[in-house]
């Protein structure tokens, strides 16, 4: 017996069954074979189960739990584990409790049967049972069994021995995340703990006490007053020498360390008392911590979290921030990692700071490791300043050439985000778009190119340059789908500027109106062209009618042959172009003429600019509706097309269609650019009878105003606004203006016309969204204006309160 | 704290599996696919960090294991790779060398060694030794009661009182051998 003692190697002799069926699986050559092998066991196994204790039922289970963690079933062992729990013998303890951990969660209905083993293995008096049972609740612990034995925890937190107390601390932990309230039981033994010596004690303790403060402010403030008692415990920690039981190359218990740091960052945060209390002793760690090895690193990377984190004093962010410089210039891929996260949490703060390391940063774009990368492309986007604009986009567009796949979504929409709002000029911001557009232009969002173009429309001194860049950038590639359409909208729209071959800003290139349509052409034809894109082509092709002399002809084969298209898009606008050239060659230069230029962020872009005035009273709708860009003038003609083309031309009946006839962007397909556009022609179309209650508004001279009201969501109203003429005179020019409180947003959708003919032959209507989060008392004033019998008339009308639905 | 604790082989074969939140079955099922595919796509030599869903996950390779531990946001990473580094030496030292064929063939070895190191999600003890030596008595105690002994030694607990004695009858305190004869053994029996 002695001599077996001494003999005996650090691991205990394994188990030969267990051993001998890992043997038989791995030797299985076949999925099939490994299969057979295990259904085998599994059912000697259970057949074990079943049988009365024969002495090897720890080898059955463990066997069992191999099994399972291939991947197979296993819960027939569950019951087995409960039994084995409740044996008196610790190695069938040890695996039932090991079982219970893997095939038990709180969800099972087995594991409430285990409640009791456990209560008594609290109290048992080995230690090593003691400890099976706070790990398994530690482990799995439901709330019910947290709350029925949360007292025995604090019973043992208080009066046992060390390793017991370790365990016991971290239960409570876990006791506590899932039954909040149990908190304020444990946190008198938890301060009294920290007097402890025994490390692992310490541990826990420290544990138990963060994980208390973060969940409730005012323990939180009770804890403030062991500030200095942790204070004590790190100087310990960092000036004591050499201690065997704790170094890790040369740093002294760096996970007790670490812990209580970030302790003392939750303890010191908006606090200044102790803030300064701390003060010396971050410094200390952070000056004589040893940092050529990871755990060193750990630690100061821990200090360096606290030190910002807290109210330090300036000198102390500094030496942070600098251990942060540091950490960018060292080999080690993750130090530099993680110096990049720590200096993206405080670019926002401490902005100058991170900006002296702005060079290193951009050098890490450059770095193998794509986390590295994408680091690096975070932190060096929130750099960009109005300063370092030109060499940083040098640097982010070199980076977006050759950077992988995953980032350069985000890396071209940062890119177009930092253009907007530093760059130096015009002609730059174009550049850069295009630059990237070329590049990455299939990883852009879908409304880049409305952006692009609204952007070109407002640099009316470069539309040449534009033209020109893009119409050379069609002709070498027409694979990027965005790019193309840009190119394709300007070349419709400026090409006879193209065609004028003079140019100051780049070298006219000599077109001849056949290059041009050719190069349309191709892209109407090419395989690669996306439906939306050949849109944007055939209409740019149109539009181009009214800017050339001589190839008028080309262009309406080219409308024609489109009729006839698969694609129905395409062929419905072929179709109304070759309407437009048959039937209405009269209007077709006016229909086509240059756009203006486009307003950027203007809710009530339509027709109007009374409408554009009432919104500037209130707070700009904040929605970019970028998808209707629609200028004023073709609205109007689309109303006056629209008493025109009444019920004669068959496709122009359906809305879509008495849409598409406006020749407004054709906007990438997506269905909200069509639902827009509907609305746009708002009382046109036949609108929904809302069975909302109307109420009279105004009514003087003979002008009535009614206003219905339905409500959309809980903060949302969808106003409609009535107008009837019942005088013997017609009234034109009719305008409605809205105004609101100030947290209420409005957008005004456009009315139906603007003349109200006479005896109320017809109404126009204008419905007005409005958005009251703040839910406030909801007011609106009315301003109605109109000509009747050549002179203007005007008046204003209070709204208090709207019929609610 | 520490969500799971993840160690499979090149091949994607699960060795280990550690969670310290309750998670259903197939979730489970679906974690270490993911964690599979994600860490073993990795290039040599690149970053041991890595992001998914609102989690770190710190992963290192040793020999032919790949050890993969997903962590909450609000903890240190370079503190994980040094307790995925620990538990290694643990091992290490229990089985004197270890390999991957270890940790298949004891695999309930490994989980009683994780669970003396790791409670919780959080560090249980950080001092190596003494989970050295908490491992080395738990095994004597299964080893010594392998023999048909089905009851422990509850009484000599108040007649010795301490642990360092409870230790000592343990093992060769229940032949009636007298406590002073286990010098030699006193030497290896560590207090707790």
């Amino acid at each position: 017996m002695l001599q077996r003692l001494v003999n005996t190697s650090n691991a205990m002799s394994p188990s030969v069954p267990l051993q001998e069926m890992i043997r038989a699986i791995r030797s299985a050559r076949t999925q099939c074979e490994e299969r057979g092998v295990i259904q085998r066991e599994c059912a000697a196994i259970r057949a074990q189960f079943r049988q009365a204790d024969n002495g090897g039922r720890s080898h059955n289970l463990a066997k069992l739990l191999y099994v399972h963690m291939l991947g197979y079933p296993a819960h027939f062992g569950q019951m087995e584990c409960v039994r084995m729990i409740a044996s008196p013998r610790y190695s069938e303890k040890r695996v039932g409790y090991l079982g219970a951990m893997m095939l038990l969660d709180e969800k099972q209905d087995a594991s409430l049967l285990i409640t009791n083993s456990i209560k008594n293995d609290l109290s048992h008096s080995n230690q090593y049972v003691q400890s099976l049972a706070l790990c398994t609740l530690a482990c799995m612990g439901s709330a019910e069994m947290c709350r029925d034995l949360a007292p025995e925890i604090d019973r043992l937190l208080r009066a046992s021995n060390s390793y017991i107390k370790k365990k016991a601390a971290l239960c409570a932990v876990h006791i506590v995340r899932k039954v909040h309230e149990l908190g304020e039981l444990f946190a008198p033994a938890a301060r009294s703990l920290l007097a402890e010596k025994n490390h692992g004690v310490l541990h826990g303790a420290v544990v138990l006490i963060t994980e208390l403060c973060e969940r409730n402010p005012e323990t939180l403030e009770r804890f403030r007053k062991t500030v200095p008692d942790l204070v004590q415990i790190m100087k310990g920690l960092v000036i004591s020498g050499y201690s065997p039981e704790h170094d890790v190359a040369g740093v002294s218990d760096p996970f007790l360390q670490v812990r209580i740091l970030r302790l003392l960052r939750i303890l010191g945060r908006n606090n200044e008392a102790a803030s300064d209390a701390m003060n010396d002793l971050l410094a200390q760690v952070a000056t004589n911590t040893d940092s050529t090895k990871t755990v060193g690193n750990a630690v100061l990377y821990e200090t360096v979290l606290t030190v910002l984190d807290i109210k330090s004093e300036s000198g102390l962010r500094v030496l942070a921030v600098n251990i942060l410089g540091r950490f960018l210039l060292n080999n080690d891929r993750n130090i530099r990692y993680i110096a990049m996260t720590s200096l993206q949490r405080i670019v926002g703060t401490d902005h100058n700071a991170v900006q002296r390391h702005r060079g290193t940063i951009v050098d890490c774009l450059k770095d193998q490791d794509a986390s590295v990368k994408r680091r690096a492309l975070e932190l060096s986007l929130a750099l960009v300043s109005a300063t370092n604009i030109r060499s940083m986009m040098k640097e982010l567009l070199l980076f977006l050439s050759s950077c992988p796949l995953e980032l350069r979504s985000q890396a071209a929409s940062g890119i177009f985000n930092a253009a907007e709002r530093y760059a130096p000029s015009q002609r730059w911001h174009i550049d850069t778009i295009l630059h990237v557009l070329t590049t990455a232009g299939g990883d852009v969002r879908d409304e880049t190119v409305p952006n692009l173009i609204q952007l070109i429309t407002n640099t009316s001194e470069l539309h040449c340059y534009t033209v020109h860049k893009l119409y050379r950038a069609l002709l070498s590639d027409i694979s990027q789908q965005s790019l193309v359409q840009v190119a394709c909208w300007c070349i419709g729209e400026y090409g006879d500027l193209l065609l004028r071959g003079e140019c100051q800003e780049t070298e006219p290139v000599q077109v001849t109106e056949d290059d041009v349509l050719d190069a349309l052409e191709t892209v109407l034809q090419s395989h690669m062209s996306a439906p939306a894109t050949r849109g944007f082509a055939l209409t740019a092709t149109m539009k181009l009618s009214t800017r050339i002399t001589d190839n008028v002809d080309r262009i309406r084969s080219i409308v024609s042959i489109y009729g006839s298209c698969i694609d129905v898009e395409l062929q419905q606008r072929a179709v109304e172009y070759n309407a437009l050239f048959k039937k209405y060659d009269h209007m077709r230069a006016a229909v086509l003429e240059r756009m203006p230029v486009i307003e950027k962020n203007s809710p009530g872009h339509t027709n109007g600019e009374s409408t554009r005035e009432a919104v500037k009273e209130v707070q700009p709708a904040k929605v970019k509706q970028a998808e209707t860009l629609l200028p004023q003038q073709p609205a109007n003609q689309v109303c006056d097309l629209l008493d025109l083309l009444g019920g004669s031309e068959e496709p122009l009946q359906s809305n879509p269609a008495v849409g598409s006839t406006v020749p407004v962007l054709p906007i990438s397909t997506s269905s909200t650019a069509g639902g827009d556009l509907l609305d746009l022609l708002g009382g046109l179309e036949p609108t929904p009878l809302t069975p909302a209650p109307t109420v009279t508004v105004y009514e003087k001279s003979g002008v009535t105003l009614t206003l219905s009201s339905e409500k959309q969501s809980d903060s949302g109203l969808t106003v409609t606004l009535t107008a009837s003429n019942s005088t013997d005179s017609d009234i034109s020019s009719f305008t409605l203006q809205a105004a609101v409180p100030k947290s209420v947003q409005l957008h005004m959708k456009a009315p139906s016309g603007d003349s109200l003919p006479a005896r109320g032959a017809a109404k126009v209507t204008q419905m007005v969204v409005l958005s009251n989060p703040n839910k406030v008392n909801l007011k609106m004033r009315i301003r109605i204006s109109y000509t009747s019998q050549g002179s203007a008339f005007q008046d204003t009308v209070q709204v208090d309160s709207f019929p609610e639905h | 704290m520490m969500r799971f604790l993840l160690l499979f082989s090149r091949q994607g074969k699960l060795r280990l599996q550690k969670w310290f939140t309750p998670i259903p079955e197939r979730e489970k099922k679906k974690i270490i696919r993911d964690m599979t595919t994600m860490v073993l796509a990795r290039q040599p030599r690149s970053c041991n960090f890595l992001h998914w869903k609102d989690l770190k996950i710190i992963y290192k390779r040793y020999a032919s294991l790949y050890f993969c531990l997903a962590i909450e946001n609000q903890e240190n990473e370079l503190l994980a790779l040094e307790v995925i580094h620990r538990y290694v030496e643990l091992l290490d030292k229990y089985f004197g060398n270890v390999c991957e064929l270890d940790i298949i063939f004891n695999f309930e070895k490994a989980y009683f060694i994780l669970d003396e190191f790791l409670l919780g999600g959080e560090i249980q003890e950080t001092s190596k030794q003494i989970v050295n030596r908490c491992i080395e008595s738990s095994d004597m105690l299964q080893e010594y009661y392998c023999e048909g002994e089905t009851d422990f030694p509850g009484t000599w607990r108040k007649y010795h009182g301490g642990v360092y004695e409870q230790t000592c009858i343990l093992t060769c305190g229940l032949k009636g051998i007298e406590i002073t004869a286990g010098e030699e053994y006193r030497s290896r029996m560590y207090c707790i």
